[in-house]
């Protein structure tokens, strides 16, 4: 526990002396505070008006074979002390509602609904109570993280209607697309409301890709854990591995050795470089200039091929460790990927250089899909998507991890919120990040890669993050008995953009979706779980 | 527009050489992708079989936009339950003949995911399977190879 708290939270502890109690800090920067239920609105939106937190994550839990009740648990990441606030609040099953904190915060949209569906916790006036995760045909009453949750009554779906938002008037009409899609894409389903070919609405129905991983961590080992969490997504698959660990080591108060922790900041790298790359040549695939999406797809496989070598996975699987990795680099992999490095970053170069002065693409892509910096905030929007609207946050400098906070780098930024605005905050990115490798590899210690984490305590519980591609993803992990998982809480980056979506589509064309979806390049399968 | 001849030209042609035996002409199939529940790995390692690297069109195999233009429905991810009517909807509007590959281990066995509530396990839970390739996610390579190694067998 720190020394002393922060200011901020004896400032909190006065304006709230009647509804909150301080509960202690926890793995070093998270400070608890117990909130009645009845207060969780006014001191939320304290938080974010007053003191510019915002709503990272927010966590249910079944705890009633602890205390007796389930809990809320509402992540607030306060950037400039590098600290999360984190107002916990006891439901009482007897009455499973709480004041939705929605209207105040609408960041907490997705989060409280999630909640409703996985533990029949009610949120009272949240603006949108419809079903998210679970789709309509699931019975009434299944909530599949109570602990109690019955498995065996669930064998069929009865098949039953979602109920989309109308739109009203002479001349507007639908366009629904998937969830199957005419390319190779993940799953969902979008109802368009179109006037001729200009969006009024669009409303996405996803989830579709519902794996239920939180509910199979639940009762494995750690292990087991490390190994679903390189499977929420396959994209970044190592960022989500690092904020698994990263959680279980911030729980176990374990110091990782610092080459694996250089070893770790380069392959979040890498899986930054294959991702962007990539996604700079989609960009291209989104207007039919093949050339683009030629070359960005052969740098991408050239940096997936390099991933293999490196580590036996193209998606970087398995090397990663509680308290370390699995397997060292050698130094001179590590020499030899620069050397190829700089190959691939010649050849970006001179594609960037093409695209960036490409006339009918800029035209494309200037004002297409546009999102205001106040959705950005509001929605709680991550990444290069926040950052291409005027929201300049990275984790890797906010709340540094790997070894980002000795590294020396610029985060990118653009303020159109357009698709060349996210077009460009990649390409500025994948320079930053060949960059990055170069420094790492120059600077990477002897030593040691793993140390080992031992028996955690039960009922500890700590947060792991990391910046992926897409932006940050933070997993949270409460240890139970024998050492196993009682609950897993993944939230991806895309979780938090997808509300963006249909926000940055009104007012465009329907054949402008594709690219502006690219552009974006939001995840399914982590979203979903 | 010198700056992309230039480009093309230093870069010169990468696509990996690949000796597809005694590949009968006249001989074309066509592949609907469908995602019924994966972590989109198995999805991506798909997809890259269209980059100039594996560049599976030379081939005379392609992905389509429809089912009902497919020969083949190649199937990633562990079948979730939200996506069951999905995928039988896609395989009844597919023309017979078709040959359904289950791709990955996902899909060949429902994978990491079969024991969980909102997942109904492999792909040939719902539809019948002629093909599966394991591995998590199968590498474009192997991918590629079973596709070629089928093209020479006889029509279905
Ligand atoms: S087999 Fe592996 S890569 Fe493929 S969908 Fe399943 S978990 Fe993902």
């Amino acid at each position: 526990m720190a020394a002393k708290e922060p200011d901020l939270i004896q400032l909190l502890l006065q304006e709230f002396s009647q509804q909150t109690k301080f509960m202690g800090a926890k793995a070093g920067n998270e400070y608890y505070l117990e909130v009645s239920k009845e207060a969780l609105p006014e001191v939320s939106s304290y938080l974010v008006k007053h003191l510019r937190a915002s709503l990272a994550t927010m966590i249910g839990n079944d705890e009633r074979s602890i205390n007796g009740s389930f809990r809320l648990y509402y992540y607030f990441a306060v950037e400039y002390e590098e600290i999360f606030i984190v107002l916990t609040s006891a439901i009482n099953p007897v009455e499973p509602a709480f004041p939705s904190i929605t209207p105040l915060v609408p960041s907490a949209q997705w989060y409280e609904r999630e909640v409703q569906d996985m533990f029949g916790l009610k949120p009272v006036g949240h603006p949108d109570p419809r079903r998210l995760v679970l789709h309509h045909d699931w019975p009434q009453g299944t909530h599949p993280l109570r602990k109690d949750f019955n498995l065996d009554s669930l064998e069929k779906l009865p098949s039953s209607d979602y109920p989309f938002g109308e739109i009203d008037g002479t001349g507007p009409f639908y366009v629904p697309v998937g969830p199957i899609h005419a390319g190779i894409i993940e799953p969902g389903h979008f109802r368009f409301s179109v006037a001729g070919e200009t969006i009024l609405n669009l409303e996405a129905r996803l989830f579709y890709a519902h794996r239920g991983v939180e509910k199979l961590a639940e009762g494995g080992s750690l292990e087991a854990g490390l190994n679903l969490a390189e499977r929420v997504c396959g994209t970044c698959a190592f960022s989500h591995s690092v904020s698994f660990c990263q959680a279980i080591e911030r729980a176990a108060n374990v110091q990782i050795p610092e080459r694996a922790l250089f070893v770790r900041t380069i392959l979040l790298e890498m899986e930054r470089l294959y991702n962007h790359i990539g996604d700079v040549g989609n960009i291209c695939a989104g207007v039919g200039l093949a050339l683009g999406t030629s070359h960005g797809n052969r740098i991408k496989e050239a940096i997936l091929q390099l991933n293999q070598d490196l580590t036996g996975s193209r998606f970087l699987r398995g090397i990663n460790a509680m308290g370390g990795l699995k397997k060292d680099i050698s130094d001179q992999q590590l020499a030899a990927l620069k050397t190829k490095l700089e190959q691939l970053a010649g050849d970006f170069t001179d594609l960037a250089e093409i695209l960036l002065e490409h006339d009918s693409l800029i035209q494309r892509l200037r004002g297409t899909g546009r999102l205001s910096l106040v959705a950005v905030e509001d929605l709680g929007v991550v990444g290069p998507s926040a950052r291409a609207s005027g929201c300049i946050k990275d984790w890797r400098k906010v709340f540094p991890h790997g070894v980002y906070g000795q590294l020396e780098f610029e985060v990118a930024g653009e303020t159109s919120g357009d698709v060349l605005a996210r077009l460009k905050v990649r390409v500025n990115e994948v320079k930053t990040s060949f960059d990055l490798i170069f420094q790492l590899v120059s600077q990477i210690p002897a030593g040691a890669i793993v140390q080992p984490v031992g028996e955690l305590v039960p009922y500890q519980a700590a947060l792991g993050w990391s910046e992926s591609a897409r932006g940050n993803n933070l997993h949270w992990v409460m240890i139970g008995p024998g050492n196993n998982i009682f609950r897993y809480r993944i939230r991806s980056a895309s979780y938090c953009n997808w509300p963006a979506v249909p926000l940055a589509v009104q007012g465009d064309i329907i054949p402008d979706f594709p690219l502006i979806n690219k552009s974006f390049e939001l995840c399914y399968a982590c979203t979903d779980r | 527009m010198l700056g992309i001849l230039m480009k093309s030209w230093r870069v010169g042609i990468v696509t990996r050489n690949q000796q597809a035996k005694n590949r009968k002409f006249g001989r074309s199939w066509h592949i609907r992708h469908v995602d019924c529940g994966s972590c989109n790995g198995c999805d991506w390692e798909m997809n890259a079989l269209l980059n100039p690297i594996y560049d599976l069109q030379r081939y005379g195999l392609d992905f389509v936009a429809s089912p009902r233009h497919a020969d083949i429905l190649m199937v990633t991810g562990s079948v979730t339950k939200h996506l069951q009517v999905a995928l039988k909807k896609t395989f009844d509007a597919t023309p017979a003949p078709k040959i359904v590959i289950a791709l990955g281990d996902c899909a060949s066995n429902g994978g990491i995911f079969k024991d969980s509530y909102a997942t109904l396990g492999g792909v040939d839970k719902v539809i019948p399977v002629s093909i599966k390739i394991p591995g998590c996610p199968p590498s474009p390579q192997e991918i590629l190879d079973v596709l070629l190694a089928q093209l020479q067998k006889k029509v279905v």
